[in-house]
Parts: structure tokens; C-alpha cells; sequence
């Protein structure tokens, strides 16, 4: 199979998450991906450990979002090197960089500026909270994003006060958006032959990933969210939405009619509630306490056996223990080891689009510093 | 002239993960066609939440589907599916999120539809892939959710599953559909080919935990370990949280212990000048850290913190963030009106392209509301 994105080239000068994960679609499409990067240590993301987790003395976050690319060292206040990155520039495709407004100007690399040198390129630049405004100085960083964007009122119960995704959530729908938009201006670039200007920022990415929610508070008088009492599971569903605690785990239930439910279950005490009076969304307090006394009773297999019979939607819930050893995710074939020539090896996930029925691979670890400096040198 | 501009897309996915892709789709320069059920149309129509309805149909669905088209057709009538083979023929992408088995059976499934139109890309939601034990099982956000892993990395250990409080699987797994869309699109500029794109829910799940499972493959399977209180990410060491103060509350994100020991005038904090020590004994820092910023409002330690460049934000609700000049600047909302007239608030795309944000007035249609412009049009 060809990779659709086969001949692209990208340069990314951008580090620790959102932009990277970007690149990283973008080669497990097939695009060719040279991370740019200070001789000194490079990319900042090589340091920024979880758990303190290293590998060939890289961090594993680096690994997983910088597997199946190249690296390209040189200081960008040299001169010298730079001459040899606007070489680069002028052959590349497409750039991405999320250092902070200002920055690229004076190093002489912002959009106008390589536009002369190559108006083909697609150039691509992520910021915390976008290029102008009271915000341009804050750091753009993951939980400060979640905390600013107002996402941390819909997560956890009332009373928990602000819960954050556990997760670099801002990071990487940042990545994500800021992919969707370097790849719709190369389909332009098809028809048109014109490179352009993509920009996006974490409070963009996560004001997008509430649309819809926030969507309702537009046209509802602006009502702030108010989350279940109990094992609330998204602010604006009715009961028995949510996860509940069974004699031996735990079940998740999404929506569903209750008296159907009460039926199923046995629960005689739901079966008076009735859909079409809105009971699910202004009763749900009262419907998810009767609920959670009456799951605890039997085992979640025990009612997995009476809700699927009927469809009716609901699932167990799983630890990562738990997950890799089922069968549902073992046929996925949904991880990968990749390798670094001196034999470092790790496991890590692979792309999750499939092209054309198959399922996107590659071996190629995380780079070393500099790797590709010898052949990019040479090649010019 | 907006990136897709000329992209034809027929989409007959319901609720929100394909018509989330397609709603990007548009925003990025495509025209998209919903094929409906005359009866009904879209499930998301009336699937309300917190029993807000705006021009008869819920926030949600008048959120995910501006800037499209409505074409009513009963595809189990041989003449209406006709009708539609004919507008599929003229498409560019064609896209659905039917379970398994469904478009092979209504004549829609990718070998049919590559056969009226050769170059087509073809796109595919499901719930867990094509294959294995789940393969039948309902794909929604909830459930894949409660299995993929994702509920024990939110909230505070001894919570239970916290699943995030809206439908971050949907959303993703519409995103990575984008994704593959757009690099067929590209792939299909230089050569010619169509392509078939596919996307589950549970790989999207786990592509969106592909850092912490990377680090779970390789420190010997430990699940993820949330903090007793102020967890934010079960895979960072203090003081990374979110923190409740005398007015409000503060986010914390990566910082050098003793260092907001001495900016905060807390003691006690001195006892750690090991950077081991702010993974190995979070839950003793961030209990000291409560107990000291419960004491004053957060503009206090706003004011001692963000001099010395520690990454730290205040926590805001939707009104705080929507009033704020920051959220302004970005010209994130937008005013759309339905073919009726009816107005409605709503945000816009998350990307900018060449310095501008795309917008469109255009609200989300009435079922079939195109049905016979579009027969006039295409000629079906």
C-alpha cells in the first residue's frame, strides 16, 4: 500500500506535546517527519518524564509521541545552521512550531519569512491561548488550559469541586486540530499550488471539544453546568447515565428508558418514572440512588446477563489488566515494538486509522539528537 | 477561498462522532449533505440534553450539524435509494458509523459505492472494529469509556471510575476520521486513487491514552495510580493539581517543590529538596499544599507566584471565561440561522487559516429541508 502522505516532508520545530503529536499522525500517514532540534539537549519533551521513565535516556512520553521520525540538530542563533534550516525550509512541504508568539520573528523564520523563501509551504503554529490578548504571556500548558477553558465543572460529581481530565487532553486535541488543518491546506495546495497559514491553540482546542456543551449554555440563558450528586458522568444527561458500583466492580449504563430498565433489572422502585415527563434529567439524583442500591446487590456479569439480552446499552469496566487481556482488544492488534539501530527497543500503540483495510505500522523509534544530520548534510 | 472548497461529502453517520468529522469538514471549506431518515432524521435530533430544545430539536444536534445540508431518504425504498446512488456517484468522501453489516445490506458499503463512483474515500465509524467479541456491541462514549481504561485516570483514588464528563470518545474518533479523509484527499491530488478510511472508538480510546499506556508496556503493568486528593494526572509527581483556595480555586502544573515552598511561605514544603521525593511522596506534599492555599484567596498567590514564572492559572467556570478579554480576542462564537429564520449562538472552528477563522451563517437543517433542491441539482 502507498501511505497517502508519501513525498511530504515536514519540519517540526515544535517540542514537548501538542505539536509533535501533530507530526506524529502525519508520519504514521506516510509523511517524512525531521524534528528541528537545539544540539543542547533538543527537544525539552526528551527531559519530561512520567513516573520517571526513561529509555536510552530519552523520556517514554518523548518515545511515544516522537517514534517514526528524524532528527535534525542545529541552533537556529548560529548563522551557519540557520542557512542550512532555510535550505531545509525550502524543500519542505510543511513547518510546525509552538514556541511563544514573538519568537520565530526574530529568529527570522515566522510565516512571512519563509513564505518568500518557499511559497508552497504549509506552515503550522500552535500557541497556549493564541497570538494577541491578556493571555499571550501565560504558559501554555495542559491543566492550566483545562482549568482557564472551564472544562473542569463537567467532570466528577457535584460538591468535588474543579476535576481535570486525567490526561494531557488540551495537548493533544490541539495536535489533533492542528493536523486537520495542515492537511486540509495541503489538499489546497493540490489545487492551487499555494502553501498558507494554519494556527491553533490549547484554549481554542478545548472551547471545540466542549461545542456542544457550551452550545447549550448559549441558547439556555447561560445556565453553569450542574453536575449529578452522585456518580455523575456528563452534566447534561438524565439518569441512569453513569457508572455504578456492582457486589463485585462496576457497571457503566448509558441512556436507555427507565421503566424498560426497571424491568430488566427487577427494580420495581424505577418502573413509575416515566421518560416522556423529562423524569430522567430532573429526577436523576433520586433515579441514580435507587439505582446504585439496587447494582450493588449482584455481580456486574450477573447484570450484563439480563441488559444485553434486550441491547440495552451498558458495559463492564476495565483496568488496563483487564483490557489487554481481552480478546475485543487483543484483536485490534492495536501495539507495536519499535527499535533504535544501537537495539533499544519498546512497546508503545500504532496509528488508529486504517488505510485501505490496513492497519499503519512502523518500527522506526523515537531519533537520537542529530540523527539524520549526515545524510540531510550530504544530501543538499 | 477556504481549503475544501469544491469537496463534495455525503454523509449518513448519526449522533456525533462521524457528523462531528463532517461538522470540520465544512468548517473547513466542504459542502456536506446528511442523507436522513424522512421520519425523524437523525437520532441526535431529539436525543436532548438537560431538556434544553431550541426550535424543536435539541442543543446538540443544532451544535454538531450547522453548515449542513438534509437530504430525507428511506433507503429501504428502492427509489429513494436510487436517488441517492446518484448523489453518491458525485461525491468526493461518502461516510457513515452504522454497525458492522449495515451498509453491506442497504447496497451502501464500500465495494457498492466504489462501483458507481471509482475514486471515492470512504469512511468508517465504528464502536470497536470489524472483528472480535465486540464487534456487535453498541459504540457509544460511555461504554467505550468504561472500557478502554480511560475511568481510572481522572478524579482521586478511592473514587472509583470517573469517566470525563463528556463525549471525548466521539469527538476523537471523529477527528481521527478527518484525519485519514484529508491524507486520502491529498493522496488522491497526485495519484488519482480513492481510498477507504476506518476508525473505531475504542482505538481512538486508546490512541488518547497512548502516552500513559506506553508507560504502562514498560513498568511492569502497573495500573494507573491516581493521588489521595488534588489528582490531575495519575502519572505526575506533585505539586501538579488543582488546588482549592479561601475564594476559588488555583491550578498547579509542574514546579520545583522548595522553591514554592519559600514563594508560598510554607515551611513545611522545605522538607523535600529531593525531586524523587515529588513522585514518591505526592499525597504528603499536596496535603500540605491544600492545607496552605486553602488560606488565602487565589489572586494572592496568583500575585506571588506568577512573578517568579510558576506555571500555575486560576480555575474558571464558563461565565468567568466566557466574560474574560482573552476569550473575546479569539472570536470563538458565532450567530447561525436555520432556513426558518431561527437564530442561534453558537462556537465556531478551533483553527485558524491564513490569519482568518472560518464561519459560516449557515444553521443545522430540517429533516429532508434540501431534499428537493438537491434532486434539481444532481439531477436524481
Amino acid at each position: 500500500m502507498r501511505r497517502p502522505l508519501e513525498g511530504i516532508l515536514v519540519l517540526e520545530f515544535a517540542q514537548y506535546l501538542a505539536g509533535p503529536y501533530a507530526g506524529l499522525r502525519l508520519a504514521d500517514l506516510g509523511a517524512r517527519v525531521i524534528k528541528i532540534e537545539r544540539p543542547n539537549g533538543g527537544d525539552a519533551g526528551r527531559k519530561l518524564a512520567t513516573k520517571h521513565l526513561f529509555a536510552d535516556g530519552d523520556s517514554l512520553v518523548f518515545h511515544a509521541i516522537n517514534r517514526n521520525k528524524e532528527s535534525y540538530a542545529a541552533n537556529l542563533k548560529d548563522p551557519h545552521d540557520l542557512e542550512k534550516v532555510r535550505r531545509l525550509i525550502g524543500r519542505a512541504d510543511v513547518m510546525t512550531h509552538n514556541f511563544r508568539p514573538g519568537v520565530m520573528e526574530k529568529i527570522g523564520l515566522d510565516y512571512d519569512a519563509v513564505r518568500a523563501l518557499n511559497p508552497r509551504l504549509v506552515y503550522g503554529a500552535v500557541t497556549g491561548y493564541g497570538g494577541t490578548g491578556p493571555w499571550v504571556d501565560k504558559p501554555g500548558q495542559d491543566l492550566l488550559a483545562q482549568s482557564m477553558s472551564g472544562l473542569t465543572w463537567l467532570t466528577g460529581s457535584e460538591g468535588d469541586g474543579p476535576v481535570p481530565f486525567g490526561l494531557a487532553a488540551a495537548d493533544l486535541l490541539c495536535g489533533t486540530h492542528l493536523a486537520q488543518g495542515l492537511l486540509a491546506a495541503l489538499v489546497r495546495r493540490g489545487k492551487t499550488g499555494r502553501g498558507g497559514l494554519v494556527e491553533t491553540s490549547l484554549i481554542e482546542s478545548l472551547v471545540d471539544l466542549q461545542f456542544e456543551v457550551l452550545t447549550t449554555y448559549l441558547n439556555d440563558g447561560g445556565q453553569l453546568p450542574v453536575r449529578a450528586k452522585h456518580r455523575n458522568a456528563h452534566a447534561y444527561l438524565g439518569a441512569p447515565y453513569g457508572i455504578y458500583q456492582t457486589q463485585d466492580g462496576w457497571l457503566a449504563v448509558a441512556m436507555g428508558c427507565l421503566s424498560t430498565l426497571g424491568t430488566l433489572i427487577g427494580c420495581d422502585a424505577l418502573i413509575p418514572f416515566r421518560d416522556e415527563h423529562g423524569d430522567e434529567f430532573l429526577m436523576r439524583n433520586q433515579v441514580k440512588t435507587i439505582l446504585a442500591r439496587h447494582f450493588k446487590t449482584r455481580p456486574t456479569q450477573y447484570w450484563l446477563g439480563l441488559l444485553d439480552v434486550a441491547d440495552y446499552w451498558c458495559a463492564d469496566v476495565f483496568n488496563y489488566g483487564q483490557l489487554m487481556n481481552h480478546a475485543g482488544y487483543k484483536v485490534l492488534g492495536m501495539d507495536q515494538v519499535v527499535r533504535r539501530p544501537n537495539g533499544t527497543s519498546l512497546r508503545t500503540l500504532r496509528c488508529p486509522i486504517r488505510i485501505d483495510g490496513d492497519r499503519l505500522y512502523s518500527e522506526v523509534a523515537a531519533p537520537e539528537l542529530g540523527n539524520a544530520n549526515e545524510t540531510l548534510n550530504a544530501s543538499e | 477561498m477556504k481549503s475544501l472548497e469544491g469537496i463534495l461529502v455525503v454523509d449518513f453517520s448519526q449522533f456525533l462522532s462521524g457528523p462531528s468529522a463532517a461538522l470540520r469538514l465544512a468548517d473547513l471549506g466542504a459542502r456536506v449533505i446528511k442523507i436522513e431518515r424522512p421520519e425523524g432524521g437523525d437520532i441526535c435530533r431529539t436525543l436532548y440534553v438537560s431538556n434544553v430544545v431550541i426550535d424543536g430539536e435539541s442543543t446538540v444536534f443544532h451544535a454538531i450539524n450547522r453548515n449542513k445540508e438534509s437530504y430525507a431518504a428511506d433507503l429501504k425504498s428502492e427509489l429513494d435509494s436510487e436517488s441517492v446512488r446518484k448523489l453518491v456517484a458525485r461525491a468526493d468522501v461518502v461516510m457513515h458509523n452504522f454497525r458492522p453489516g449495515v451498509m453491506e445490506r442497504l447496497g451502501f458499503d464500500y465495494d457498492s459505492v466504489r462501483a458507481l463512483n471509482p475514486d471515492v474515500i470512504y469512511g468508517n465509524i465504528t464502536g470497536y472494529g470489524n472483528e472480535g467479541p465486540w464487534a456487535e456491541r453498541p459504540g457509544q462514549d460511555l461504554l467505550v469509556q468504561a472500557l478502554s481504561g480511560l475511568t481510572w485516570l481522572s478524579g482521586n483514588d478511592g473514587d472509583g471510575p470517573v469517566p470525563m464528563g463528556l463525549a471525548i470518545v466521539d469527538i476523537l474518533t471523529g477527528a481521527q476520521l478527518v484525519h485519514g479523509i484529508l491524507a486520502c484527499l491529498i493522496r488522491r491530488g497526485t495519484t488519482g486513487k480513492g481510498g477507504l478510511v476506518e476508525v473505531s472508538m475504542l482505538e481512538s480510546a486508546l490512541d488518547f491514552q497512548f502516552e500513559v499506556l506506553t508507560n504502562y508496556f514498560q513498568d511492569g503493568n502497573q495500573e494507573a495510580q491516581r493521588t489521595r486528593h488534588n489528582s490531575a494526572h495519575a502519572y505526575l509527581g506533585a505539586p501538579y493539581g488543582i488546588y482549592k483556595t479561601a475564594d476559588g480555586h488555583l491550578a498547579l502544573a509542574m514546579g520545583r517543590i522548595p522553591q514554592l515552598g519559600e514563594l508560598l511561605g510554607c515551611d513545611e514544603l522545605l522538607n523535600y529538596p529531593e525531586p524523587g521525593t515529588w513522585f514518591s511522596e505526592r499525597d504528603e506534599i499536596k496535603a500540605i499544599l491544600a492545607r496552605h492555599l486553602s488560606t488565602k484567596p487565589t489572586k494572592d498567590w496568583l500575585g506571588l507566584l506568577e512573578p517568579a514564572d510558576i506555571w500555575c492559572a486560576e480555575v474558571f467556570d464558563w461565565k468567568r471565561l466566557t466574560h474574560h478579554e482573552g476569550y473575546r480576542l479569539l472570536g470563538l462564537e458565532q450567530t447561525v440561522r436555520r432556513g426558518d429564520g431561527f437564530d442561534y449562538r453558537t462556537t465556531c472552528c478551533p483553527i485558524r487559516m491564513d490569519g482568518e477563522r472560518p464561519r459560516s451563517e449557515l444553521g443545522s437543517p430540517r429533516v429532508g429541508e434540501h431534499t428537493e433542491a438537491l434532486k434539481r441539482e444532481f439531477n436524481l
